[in-house]
């Protein structure tokens, strides 16, 4: 550029100045044009490839790297039985169950923002968040309904993986987790249960610690228990209450076990879980059917 | 009839889930079973013809050679993923927006619900409280169920039907599940919520729940019956009792579980802990059956009775 003005120069000071800024507007209406062109091809602009690594191509080898290569999505294989993908196998059950569990979390951090786990707040949060905050009670309702359906979903996903005998080599293991999954799923549904401190909470908390009192060995009604030294002040039940009855203690270690106790742990048997569906072969099925002549003599030791 | 008892059970709002179980359970039982008959039709097909069983593809989806077995989870699995997702969601705001979630009054504990009733997936718990006594219903029971579900895939030996839906190749194992899950674990949840009113009486459906109704039961110990009154007599004669029906129960299941010539195959294959412990989950299955018969019917508290726990 510099060069070109240089030549220039006898056609007087002016001109070139002229032809000079004129050459630069040209260079950016280009520059301009290009960014332009670019933007129809998303693909194979710098911010896309950062980002993607590859490109979203029909081709078969993209479709795949898309799966692997990204991070919620690698947990599905690049390519699956064909007939998994219908409906009728897998009912899509376990996939709901953990659609529900996301939604539950989300629902749930929100209304943690509103949520006092005191005996002095709790109630009233539930009345502002059901009256006064946007949204609030479809908040509330949502968390309540995906909780019962999420108990459905799991029963009958338990339902399946046994009609379909999932649980058969290699996955005896996996169907252990799952039942360790299916009661984490119930006790968080319950512990959320005492939350709201009403009536309805509370008298069932009530009653299902009130089992705890009769626990073999560990409550101080159960059989061997008074024996053991138990009283209704170390026993079982005072440690899941924080005290001998249903009050502020109770409320506060319900509060901690449903929103960071259980799902932390549940979050660690779902990441098994799932690694174990993917390193036992992926879902089970449909596989092809076994005659009764085919049947393998057992292994013995 | 009091319809209006009917439909104020039904429409509570958590009642709700239970009537969608209702509704789901026998849908997706038909659904796995209708898939179930198919493949067994399949399979008397490949067992009547070994020239067809070597060349078929063994499933009753269709198939041509020359097909990819498997196809790309990018775009045909995802889609159903995202699909499922949306429907989901969608029921979930249109449940949520139509119907509220239950708030009582707040927490007072001088003031008894009556009926205090736990959350529905625990009522076959507390069902479970009319027929034992609260370690056994609450503790002991639960973990056994728990325990037992975990300990399935080592009990069963049966090669068979793992990945496809059968009946035929898995009937004892398909029976026994239904029985836990159906028979006893769901009819526990619906009698807990349906039938059982205020004092946990039990009302029939369409009575009306009278709050000051008193039933002044005549329940009776089993040893009583036969006039034995020592706490020793009692105890020995209970654990005779118990001891007995585990005796019939695990021969009425062996003779189940080696009902024929396949099944006996399969028995042959486990091993004596396998079997033990199959035996075990199962008696232990039955008390429950057991107990509901000799409590609504013949009014028995407890069969065993001890100083130290009663059954």
């Amino acid at each position: 550029m510099a060069d070109d003005l240089k030549e220039q120069k006898p056609a007087g000071k002016g001109v070139a100045l002229i032809d000079g800024v004129l050459k630069e507007v040209k260079n950016l209406k280009d520059k301009a044009l290009d960014d332009v062109q670019s933007l129809k091809k998303p693909q194979k602009t710098q911010l896309f490839k950062s980002i993607f690594r590859v490109t979203h191509d029909e081709k078969p080898r993209n479709r795949a790297l898309g799966i692997l290569s990204n991070v919620f999505l690698h947990l599905h294989p690049a390519k699956i039985n064909r007939d998994a993908v219908a409906y009728n196998y897998t009912w899509g059950m376990g996939g709901i169950t953990f659609y529900l569990f996301i939604v539950l979390t989300f629902t749930g951090v929100l209304l943690m923002f509103y949520y006092h786990p005191t005996k002095v707040q709790a109630f009233r949060d539930i009345l502002y968040l059901e009256h006064d905050v946007p949204f609030g009670k479809l908040l509330r309702n949502m968390h309540r309904w995906a909780a019962h359906l999420m108990i459905i979903t799991v029963w009958l996903h338990m339902f399946r993986v046994f009609l379909t005998g999932s649980y058969k080599k290699p996955r005896e293991f996996n169907w252990m987790v799952g039942v360790i999954l299916m009661l984490l799923t119930m006790l968080l549904s319950f512990t959320g249960y005492l939350l709201p401190d009403d009536q309805l909470g509370f008298w069932a908390v009530t009653v299902g610690t009130n089992m705890a009192r009769a626990t073999p060995l560990l409550g101080h009604e159960g059989p061997l228990g008074p024996e053991l030294g138990m009283t209704a002040f170390n026993d079982v039940r005072f440690a899941l209450l924080g005290g001998s009855i249903v009050d502020s203690n109770a409320l506060l270690r319900a509060y901690i076990w449903h929103c960071i106790a259980i799902p932390l742990i549940a979050g660690i048997f779902m990441a098994v879980h799932f690694w174990r569906v993917r390193k036992d072969g992926g879902i089970s099925g449909p596989a092809p059917v076994m005659l009764e002549s085919e049947i393998k003599k057992p292994r013995r030791f | 009839m009091d319809w209006v008892q009917l439909w104020e059970i039904t429409t509570l709002p958590d009642n709700v889930p239970i009537v969608l179980l209702i509704l789901v359970i026998p849908f997706y039982t038909w659904y796995g079973l209708r898939q179930a008959f198919a493949n067994d039709r399949l399979i008397d097909r490949l067992e009547a013809d070994p020239e067809m069983a070597k060349t078929h593809h063994r499933k009753t989806q269709p198939w041509k050679p020359g097909w990819a077995r498997e196809v790309q989870v990018w775009p045909y699995l995802l889609r159903m993923e995202f699909l499922v997702a949306i429907i989901v969601t969608f029921i979930l705001m249109v449940w949520s927006i139509t119907l509220d979630a239950p708030l009582e009054e707040p927490a007072n504990p001088s003031l008894t619900m009556n009926p205090a009733k736990a959350p529905w997936y625990f009522l076959g718990l507390q069902e479970m409280l009319v027929y034992f006594d609260p370690w056994m219903a609450g503790v002991v029971l639960p973990t056994l169920i728990l325990v037992g579900l975990m300990v399935i895939p080592y009990m069963d030996t049966n090669p068979l039907g793992n990945g496809y839906y059968t009946y035929k190749q898995r009937k004892f194992a398909i029976w026994a599940f239904f029985f836990g899950f159906i028979v006893l674990w769901l009819s526990m949840v619906v009698i807990g919520t349906f039938i059982r009113g205020p004092g946990w009486i039990w009302f029939w459906p369409g009575q009306t729940w009278d709050h000051n109704k008193l039933i002044f039961e005549a329940n009776r110990d089993l040893p009583d019956m036969f006039g034995i009154t020592s706490m020793l007599g009692k105890s020995l004669f209970g654990g005779a009792v118990v001891g007995l029906f585990a005796l019939v129960t695990a021969l009425g299941v062996h003779k189940l579980f080696t009902w024929n010539a396949f099944n006996r195959k399969i028995y042959n294959r486990m091993s004596l802990i396998q079997y033990v412990l199959l035996q075990f989950f199962l008696v232990t299955m039955m008390l429950l059956p057991a107990k509901m018969v000799a409590r609504l019917i013949f009014r028995i508290k407890y069969v065993w009775v001890t100083p130290w726990f009663n059954i």
